[in-house]
């Protein structure tokens, strides 16, 4: 099993005007499954393209499986699965015939690495004569995987595979992560939804080429500092309006069903008069309740400088 | 309540494939409507055909009182439009986009003016207006585009996925402009992937293959498939879905 190693990586893009990724380090472990959480323009797609060796880093060193992406990247490429963030398989050719083409180019056969890909295979075979070109979204990306899986990979590079996919097909995605990482492939994938962040084992958090965190899951949640709350009432549209007027809150933002706030002094006090404020304001229904930060209120926290 | 979308039994075929089934619906002036749905159930068929761009096979349908069949740019005047995949000209500043989308819905030269540099000061754009959109961050892209689609105020806005990709603040301050857009009257017509999202809608409605499943309040709808948030809920409606095309 291999690890992955990025040392104080840096990119940036015309003649040093765009700053895509600034003094990047973590670390992955040999078979884990981690994941690089961030919105468009973090950095994710530069940092995977410099990882699959397709770009140079300007500074820093990277390694997978012990070999440098600069000088061993011949090496690399035989260990490594990439599945880039825009559909690259060969839209005139066949299902089957993508799949044969990267196994030839691999070296290998389909009938060697099937038992790895069978399980995603099997939902996309009954359209194996299909031109690539002409498959909906979700067969498109589970062939891209059966492509990246063909030469079976030690290292699985997936640059934002969920993307602009519905609930269901991102959650049968996960599940089919789960049972790469089960074959002791290492798994390095980048998403710009928070929520999906809870199935990888660690994550690194990512904005404008910086790192903000590299932590489990639990262990980001843990670190949020104080308690968060959970709020709601009738009008919630004027509620967030009179909220961010409030000088008592040192954050506030909508959640969904409710808001999400946290006071600058938490005391039975302070809560008190927020709630005689928004009476004042005739807000009704109001509810106010202790909450689980997620990693999405992590990430707006880390955000705010 | 005024009612601006108005559709009775809206079908449209390709063949022997029915891409949008019957769809019936009521949007009303001012209301925040999310059309949710998974990917190839019909949201984009659908879409086309509210904004003009494609003639249903069947049904009935106006839009800001003008029929889907007969009264297509007319109602081209009167709606606006915004994807994340298309929203301005890259390689155009972003007052000449202001300018180019003002004349594009026809706004007059004056009016055009005004209400661009009213804008720019708005977005707090000023130092930025002679920018290209290409160097623009994501986010004030995107806010960009959506107050370009509302400048001439439309009776109705189609937002199709606004927010994709964009970080959870500049995702939060988009919809506080769409708040402010339906608090003006102008009706919001959105999708989206973010189930939060959904929660910010007045009502939603969930297509699967081809056919409208459920509309009704988040509350409502939550209320009746028994399910903790409108991820359980999407999940329930969907995962039986046949067709997984895009």
């Amino acid at each position: 099993m291999s690890d992955v190693i990025v040392q104080h990586i840096s990119k940036t893009y015309n003649k040093g005007a765009v700053k895509a990724v600034t003094d990047v380090s973590f670390a992955v472990k040999p078979g884990e499954l981690f994941g690089l959480i961030g919105p468009d323009g973090a950095g994710k797609t530069s940092l995977f393209r410099v990882l699959a060796t397709l770009l140079l880093p300007e500074g820093g060193s990277a390694s997978l499986g012990g070999f440098d992406v600069v000088k061993d990247y011949k090496e690399i490429r035989k260990r490594l699965g990439y599945m880039p963030g825009r559909f690259s398989l060969y839209q005139d050719l066949t299902v089957e015939e993508n799949l044969e083409f990267f196994a030839t180019v691999f070296k290998t056969t389909i009938k060697t690495n099937y038992d790895l890909i069978r399980d995603i295979y099997v939902q996309i075979e009954p359209f194996k004569t299909r031109r690539a070109g002409k498959l909906s979204g979700g067969m498109k990306q589970k062939l891209a995987l059966c492509c990246a899986l063909i030469h079976r990979p030690e290292i699985l590079l997936l640059d934002e595979p969920t993307t602009g996919v519905d609930t269901v097909s991102r959650k049968e995605f996960w599940e089919m992560l789960g049972r790469l990482k089960a074959e002791g492939i290492t798994i390095l994938v980048s998403t710009p939804y928070m929520d999906e962040a809870t199935r990888c084992e660690r994550i690194a958090l990512m904005q404008d080429g910086r790192l903000l965190s590299v932590e489990t899951p639990a262990s980001i949640v843990a670190q949020y500092p104080g308690t968060l709350y959970a709020i709601r009432a009738a009008n919630m549209s004027r509620l967030l309006q009179d909220l961010r007027k409030s000088e008592m809150l040192s954050s506030c933002n909508a959640f969904g069903e409710y808001h999400h706030l946290a006071f600058r002094q938490d005391t039975p006090e302070a809560h008190a008069s927020l709630i005689r404020f928004l009476e004042v304001n005739t807000h009704e229904g109001v509810e106010l309740k202790p909450v689980e930060p997620t990693i999405e209120d992590c990430f707006i926290r880390l955000m705010q400088p | 309540m005024d009612v601006v979308i108005k559709t009775e039994k809206l079908t449209k075929r390709y063949g022997d494939f029915i891409a949008a089934n019957e769809l019936t619906m009521d949007v009303y002036a001012g209301e925040i409507f999310g059309f949710l749905g998974a990917n190839g159930a019909g949201k984009t068929t659908a879409m086309r055909m509210l904004c003009g761009l494609s003639l249903p096979s069947s049904g009935k349908a106006t839009i800001a009182g003008y029929d889907i069949y007969k009264e297509t740019e007319e109602i081209k005047k009167h709606i606006g439009y915004m994807s994340q995949k298309f929203s301005l000209y890259e390689d155009l500043t972003v007052r000449e986009n202001i300018r180019f989308f003002g004349g594009i819905y026809g706004l007059p030269v004056r009016e055009l003016k005004e209400k661009s540099e009213a804008l720019l000061e708005t977005l707090g754009l000023e130092k930025e207006a002679k920018t290209l959109v290409a160097a623009l961050p994501l986010g004030w892209k995107q806010k960009l585009a959506f107050s370009v689609a509302v400048l001439h105020e439309p009776k109705i806005v189609f937002l199709d996925e606004p927010t994709g990709g964009v970080d959870p603040v500049t995702r939060r301050q988009f919809w506080d402009l769409i708040y402010a857009a339906a608090d003006r009257g102008i009706t919001i017509f959105v999708t989206t992937h973010y189930m939060d999202e959904a929660e910010y809608c007045n009502r939603i409605s969930m297509m699967v293959d081809g056919v409208i499943k459920a509309l009704d309040t988040p509350a409502n709808l939550k209320k009746q498939y028994n399910a903790a948030s409108m991820d359980d809920v999407f999940y329930e409606l969907a995962r039986g879905a046949k067709r997984k095309a895009d």
